[in-house]
Formats: C-alpha cells, sequence, structure tokens
C-alpha cells in the first residue's frame, strides 16, 4: 500500500524545492527589470502595445526609427512567432488615438504596410493602470478571504477545525508562490507580462486550490468514526488513497481540456491557461503530499508534547 | 424500473431535441425567437454573441476630464452617454455598446470595424451647432428634404472669405451660411406654447449676441433660419417676428422627448463634460476570426479526450457520463444563445474548462460506487448509495467554484474587464449546469442502463471497471 503520509517529509522537501526555485525566480526577474518580481502588462501600469502584421518583411530598425521620430524614444520590439509571419509586437508609453494614427501612418509609409485587419493596439493611460493595480490586489485580498471563509464553513463540524483551515492555507500559499515563481520564470525566458487574465488565472489557482483538500478532508471527518481505534496517520493515508483515483481522474480530465487549448488555441490566451495548469497540477501535489500530511505531522506533534507533558 | 425514472428519461430526450434544435440550426422562425422577451425586442435572436477579441473592433474607455473642484453631476453625465451613443450610431455598425462606467466614466464598444481611428475621432469630436442661413433661392420643400434625409450639408463655418466666394459661386451652391453659433447661446430649455400648450425648446442668446440676433431678425423677417447641428439639419423656423431680447422659441411637431432632445442637444451642442481617452484597444477583424477557430479545434479535441478517457476508466457508467456530459455541453450553448451570453476568448476557455471538470460530480459518485461494489453491495444499492453519499462532496467543490466566479465577476466588473467578466460567467453557468447534467441525467441513465440489464452487469461487472 502507498502511504502518503510516511513519505512525507519527501514531499515536504520537493515543496520546499519548488517554493525556492520560484523565488529565485522572482528576484532574478526583479533585478532583471527594475524590481519587477513580474513583469508588469500595460493593464496594471499605463502604455501602449502593438501587434503590428506587416503585409511583407520589415526591419526591426526601420520600425524603431519610426516610434523615436515620433517622440517614442525608447519602444521595445519583438518579433511575434516565425519570420515568415511579419509580424511584430511593439511596446511603448501611452499613445493617444491621434498619435496612433500618425504612427500606422508612419509605419505605412516609411517600414511597411500593416495589415489593419490582422492587428491590433492597446493603450492605457497610466493613472488607470494604477487604479486596477489597485483593484487588483483587493480582489486578491477578498479571494483569499472568502476561500479561508468557505474553509471555516466546511469544516465547522470536524475536531480541530481551525487545523484544518491553516493547512489548507499553507496549501494555497504554496500554489500561488508557485504559480508566481512559474510566471516569473516564463517572463524571463519569453517575456509574458502579468494582465488582467493572469490575475484571473491566480484567483482561478486560489479558488480550486481547496477543492481536493475539501474531498479528502470529507472522507478523513466519514472514517474517524468508523475506524475508532486506529491511529490517525493510517486513518488519514486510507482516506487520501481512497479519494486518490477521484481527484487524478477529475485534475486529468481538467489538464486534457487546458492542454488541448495550449496546443490549438489562441496565442493570447496561453499564458492564461498555462497558469491555471501549472496551479492546478501544483494543487493537486499540495493538497495530497502537503496539506493532509500536514495534518498528521501536527496532530503527532502535540501527541508527543501531550507524552512529554505526561512524562514530567 | 420506477414510474419516475421513466418520466425524467423521457423529459430528458426531450430537453435533448430542445437543445439540438437551437443550438444546431442557424435559422429559427420569428414566432420563435420574439418568444425571448428578456432579450431587448430590435435584436432577439438565437445566434452567438461575439466579443470584441472574437469578431475584432474597437473598445474606448473614457473618463470626464473636469478642473479640480469641480462637482461631476450624474445627469451631465448621463447626457453626455447620450451624445456619444448619437455619434457611435451615426458610424452605421452593428450593436455598439455605451455604456456609464462607476461614476465618471463610459465605455464604448464598437465591434467589426475597419477604421478604429477615424471612430475615436468621431467620438470625440466636438459638436457643432450652428444658426444657418439657406442660400439664397434654396425652396422650403428642399430645405424640408435635407432635414428629413438627414444629408451632410456645407456651412461657411470655419471658411475663409476666398473659399466662400468661391464656393457660392459655384451654379446651384448649396452653402449655409452660419450666423451663430452655439458659442452664443446662453441657455435652451423646453416649455409649452402659450396657445397650442405644445412643447416647444426656448432659448436664450448670451446678451452680446442678444443685439446681432435682433439686428439680424429685423433685417430676415419671414425667410427661414436653419438649426443645424454636427453639419445636419435639426429645425428650419421661419422668422415670423423681430426678436429684440435674444429670446426665441423654436416651434415644430415635437413631443415633449423630442423637444427636451433638441434642447439639450442645443445646450450641450459640446458635450456637457470634457472626456479623456484613458484606455483604447483595437483588434482587427480577421484576428477575431483566427481565434474563433482555433479555439473550436482545442475544444473539440480537448472534450474529445475527456469523452474517450471517461469511457476506458469507467466503461458502462463511462458512456452514461459521456451522453450527460454531450447534453452538458448542448444545454450550455443553448444558454449562452438564450441568454446571450457574448463569448470571448476567455469565456471559451472558460466554458472548455467547465466541460473538463463537469465529469468530476460524475467521478465522484462512480468511484463511491465502485467501493460499495467492492463492499459486495448489490448493484442497485451501490449505484443509490454512491449518488446520494457522494453529494456533499459534489456540492462543496462546486460552491468553491462559484464563489471563486463571483469574485472574478466583481472584479472584472470594476473596470471594464469584459475579458475577465466572461470567464467567469461561463465557468459559474457551466457548474450550475452541471449539477444538473452531472446529477439529474446521469443518474436517470445509470437507472435505466441498470434496470434493463442488471442482471447482465451484475454478473459482468467489468463494464463498470471493476
Amino acid at each position: 500500500m502507498l502511504n502518503f503520509v510516511q513519505k512525507r517529509h519527501l514531499f515536504f522537501t520537493i515543496a520546499g524545492v519548488l517554493i525556492a526555485l520560484s523565488i529565485v525566480a522572482l528576484i532574478v526577474s526583479a533585478i532583471m527589470f527594475n524590481g519587477q518580481a513580474l513583469r508588469i502588462s500595460i493593464d496594471f501600469k499605463g502604455g501602449t502595445l502593438f501587434s503590428l502584421h506587416f503585409t511583407g518583411p520589415v526591419e526591426e530598425s526601420a520600425i524603431r526609427e519610426v516610434f523615436i521620430a515620433n517622440g517614442h524614444t525608447s519602444p521595445i520590439i519583438q518579433r511575434l512567432g516565425a519570420v515568415a509571419d511579419n509580424s511584430w509586437q511593439v511596446r511603448t508609453r501611452f499613445a493617444d488615438s491621434e498619435e496612433i494614427q500618425k504612427l500606422l501612418d508612419d509605419l505605412d509609409a516609411q517600414v511597411g504596410t500593416v495589415d489593419r485587419t490582422l492587428s491590433n493596439w492597446n493603450t492605457v493611460e497610466p493613472t488607470v493602470g494604477a487604479e486596477v493595480a489597485q483593484q487588483a490586489a483587493l480582489a486578491v485580498f477578498v479571494a483569499s478571504l472568502a476561500v479561508l471563509g468557505f474553509i471555516w464553513y466546511s469544516f465547522r463540524r470536524v475536531p480541530h477545525p481551525f487545523r484544518y483551515g491553516v493547512v489548507s492555507i499553507v496549501a494555497m500559499l504554496v500554489n500561488v508562490v508557485i504559480a508566481l515563481g512559474f510566471f516569473a520564470l516564463m517572463g524571463i525566458l519569453q517575456g509574458w507580462e502579468a494582465d488582467a487574465l493572469f490575475l484571473t488565472a491566480l484567483l482561478t489557482v486560489i479558488g480550486f486550490s481547496v477543492q481536493d483538500v475539501i474531498v479528502v478532508f470529507d472522507r478523513i471527518r466519514e472514517n474517524i468514526p468508523r475506524h475508532r481505534g486506529e491511529p490517525f496517520e493510517l486513518i488519514v493515508n486510507r482516506s487520501i488513497l481512497e479519494t486518490v483515483h477521484r481527484s487524478l481522474a477529475t485534475q486529468l480530465n481538467a489538464m486534457f481540456v487546458m492542454i488541448a487549448i495550449l496546443l490549438f488555441g489562441g496565442v493570447t490566451i496561453k499564458p492564461f491557461i498555462a497558469v491555471m495548469l501549472v496551479g492546478m497540477v501544483s494543487e493537486t501535489f499540495t493538497s495530497l503530499c502537503v496539506a493532509v500530511p500536514l495534518l498528521v505531522a501536527w496532530e503527532e506533534y502535540d501527541h508527543r508534547r501531550t507524552l512529554a507533558r505526561a512524562a514530567a | 424500473m420506477e414510474r419516475r425514472t421513466i418520466i425524467s428519461f423521457v423529459l430528458i430526450l426531450l430537453l435533448t431535441a430542445v437543445a439540438i434544435y437551437g443550438v444546431a440550426f442557424q435559422q429559427h422562425p420569428a414566432w420563435l425567437t420574439n418568444l425571448l422577451f428578456w432579450q431587448p425586442e430590435a435584436s432577439r435572436n438565437l445566434d452567438f454573441q461575439l466579443g470584441l477579441d472574437l469578431q475584432g473592433g474597437l473598445q474606448v474607455l473614457m473618463v470626464a476630464d473636469l478642473p479640480p473642484g469641480q462637482a461631476l453631476e450624474p445627469q451631465a453625465m448621463e447626457t453626455a452617454r447620450r451624445i456619444v451613443e448619437k455619434r457611435v450610431n451615426a458610424l452605421g455598425l452593428t450593436e455598439p455598446i455605451v455604456q456609464i462606467q462607476g461614476k465618471d466614466r463610459i465605455v464604448v464598444e464598437i465591434p467589426g470595424i475597419d477604421n478604429p481611428a477615424q471612430a475615436v475621432d468621431t467620438i470625440r469630436e466636438t459638436a457643432l451647432l450652428e444658426f444657418g442661413e439657406p442660400p439664397a433661392g434654396m425652396t422650403f420643400d428642399s430645405i424640408y428634404m435635407l432635414q428629413m434625409t438627414q444629408m451632410p450639408i456645407s456651412t461657411t463655418y470655419g471658411l475663409s472669405e476666398a473659399e466662400i466666394q468661391a464656393q457660392s459661386a459655384m451654379t446651384g451652391s448649396m452653402l449655409f451660411k452660419t450666423v451663430f453659433t452655439g458659442a452664443d447661446l446662453a441657455n435652451a430649455f423646453v416649455t409649452r406654447d402659450d396657445r397650442t400648450s405644445q412643447p416647444v425648446v426656448a432659448i436664450e442668446f448670451q446678451s452680446a449676441a442678444a443685439n446681432a440676433f435682433s439686428e439680424y431678425t429685423s433685417s430676415h423677417l419671414g425667410q427661414y433660419l436653419c438649426i443645424v447641428l454636427d453639419k445636419q439639419i435639426i429645425s428650419c423656423p421661419r422668422i415670423d417676428a423681430v426678436i429684440p431680447n435674444g429670446k426665441a422659441t423654436i416651434q415644430g411637431s415635437f413631443t415633449f422627448d423630442t423637444a427636451n432632445q433638441l434642447a439639450v442637444q442645443l445646450q450641450y451642442g459640446a458635450l456637457p463634460i470634457p472626456l479623456k481617452i484613458e484606455s483604447y484597444k483595437a483588434i482587427g477583424p480577421s484576428l477575431g476570426a483566427i481565434s474563433v477557430e482555433k479555439s473550436i479545434r482545442a475544444g473539440v479535441v480537448g472534450l474529445a479526450v475527456v469523452f474517450l478517457f471517461m469511457l476506458i476508466y469507467y466503461r458502462l457508467n463511462g458512456l452514461a457520463a459521456d451522453l450527460a456530459l454531450a447534453l452538458y455541453v448542448l444545454l450550455n450553448l443553448l444558454l449562452y444563445k438564450l441568454v446571450p451570453v457574448t463569448m470571448t476568448l476567455p469565456g471559451i476557455a472558460g466554458f472548455l474548462l467547465s466541460a473538463g471538470m463537469a465529469v468530476d460530480a460524475n467521478i465522484l459518485v462512480f468511484e463511491r460506487m465502485k467501493e460499495e461494489l467492492r463492499r459486495g453491495r448489490s448493484l442497485m444499492r451501490a449505484a443509490e448509495s454512491g449518488f446520494s453519499r457522494a453529494w456533499t462532496s459534489v456540492r462543496d467543490s462546486n460552491l468553491a467554484t462559484l464563489l471563486t466566479c463571483a469574485i472574478l465577476y466583481i472584479f472584472g466588473n470594476a473596470f471594464a474587464a469584459s475579458l475577465v467578466k466572461g470567464f467567469a460567467i461561463t465557468l459559474a453557468l457551466g457548474t450550475l449546469m452541471n449539477l444538473f447534467t452531472a446529477i439529474v441525467v446521469t443518474r436517470t441513465l445509470v437507472r435505466v442502463a441498470f434496470g434493463s440489464f442488471g442482471d447482465w452487469i451484475q454478473k459482468h461487472l467489468w463494464v463498470l471497471g471493476l
């Protein structure tokens, strides 16, 4: 019989390593991008993002010249997709509609025709960006509180509901750190930027991070009276084994869908789906291998303390 | 088999037929779409509504840009919205949205537009109100025609003397002479005519312009003077008397509403509040079409794998879950058409994800069922206790998802993030729908199967993946 609980030290080590790696990724990102542990998109800080599709091959330097000539001193220009796509991404400061129109016209005249039907651009004023960022922080805070409340409600009738709550929150935090670390890494490697959709993915990860925990805890609650006298460790492990099929089968199905979207879906939602996928994998791991064994560790610590007190 | 089971089975079949009809067919008779009383009358249909990211278009977020210390009146905001809406509608594109967001923002969404930059200019442009003198020799009938057809006219406003000369010299010139502009007006409001008690629009000129207006009216008695807004004639009253004090009324066949509208336009010809563009997003229409195509492909592949997995892993039960899932997909799509839910890229992702997770409830039940069978329970008892005992877990995990959706929706609502809202809505609808299909539909299907071939299944438990 596979023993999740006994292997807990191994699992805790793995979780520790993952957390450490995530923090390293966040720090490296902060060093590389002026203190941005995650690269922030224009949604939150303002600016303009162009995705331009040219009808023929163009030079990066020519694009840069047009932007500089129009007073955009430091545009960040990247190729999008394959060379044959003739697609370029340009990031620069906020520009009003006349400025954008002028930039596009100048690009047409001096670089190459921009196919408007295959291009998009998005510009955000810095003040709105700041407001959105504030809303976002609030949303994450409220989401965490709501999950906390939900856990408290779900376990109001088990012994030590506080304990169940704490380990669920620990698991959730581990998930969030891993998801953030993954995104920081992709920011370094692929230039991914945290936008409103990233936040949506993060909030979804937070919301889902208690699902598996709840099912296992539910089973523990059911098994305690049924197997009276059995050590807690055994009951917990039994509960994990009884529910592991369901956890894996469910996660697998969700993953099938997400992988299909990653492989075949639109480019714009790839980071969004990827964060949810990573969050979901780490959620399965943290629920079964961190949250639940942590409960046992806590119980054992308690038990040892009681014994020590009795001995004294 | 119980009577109840047979009835719900028949009802499920009927529902399936309805869903297939609603989703798979493009054309629906008018009497049917007219039943959708909650949709706006002008656009009742059973079509998918595509968001900006799927059909391309323009989204502009504007904020009231008042000098510090000046209070923002909700009434002025509503007027600004109406003026912006009029201008957007004048672009002649399908289903533009102009909404007030929060206290001081207006969001404009124009789907399927080719030239977004031009549209932004149109929205922001300050409306121009003119009092135009019709060109000499133009009959009242032709003036009336211009007013009725809303044909744009040309006026002398902003033209140089030389240009005016050149244009007037052309035969059949249609050049209106601008004698006053909105800048000369002090006030405009709706009142009722003393004699006829018809609604009329009263206007007051500023004191400097009042004298000029008095002189003008005395020298042009019996002639028409057209009120022109953004180069369109809105009314052409006749000067019946000299107007000495700068106070005049515009009579016409007004209802109270149309008179009020004119007063608003006269007073606020320019937007009542200066609007500043805060964010502006343009998406090429072909880009949207590519996204739709890719999303459909991703959805088909992803769901196909889920169908296969359930079939292989849970066999006969898996088949029941697959049928329930197929109905789930159909019902969700039907709901998107009925409500209607605007589909966006994240919205589709939310739907697909909810479909992937929809089988969770079934999995919980089937795992329970297997456990009970292993303990030696009879087939029927195992099935029933599988459904009833898995319920708390199903309820809790769905509740957690709904909670997440609520937070996402509130967050998305706070700053016009329609993409975030799209994801939250489809995921939430999917979760609710799931409670119906995964529990009611699957249970009925399992009961029908076990009721019909129970003995055989009991002897061949491998068909349940045991």
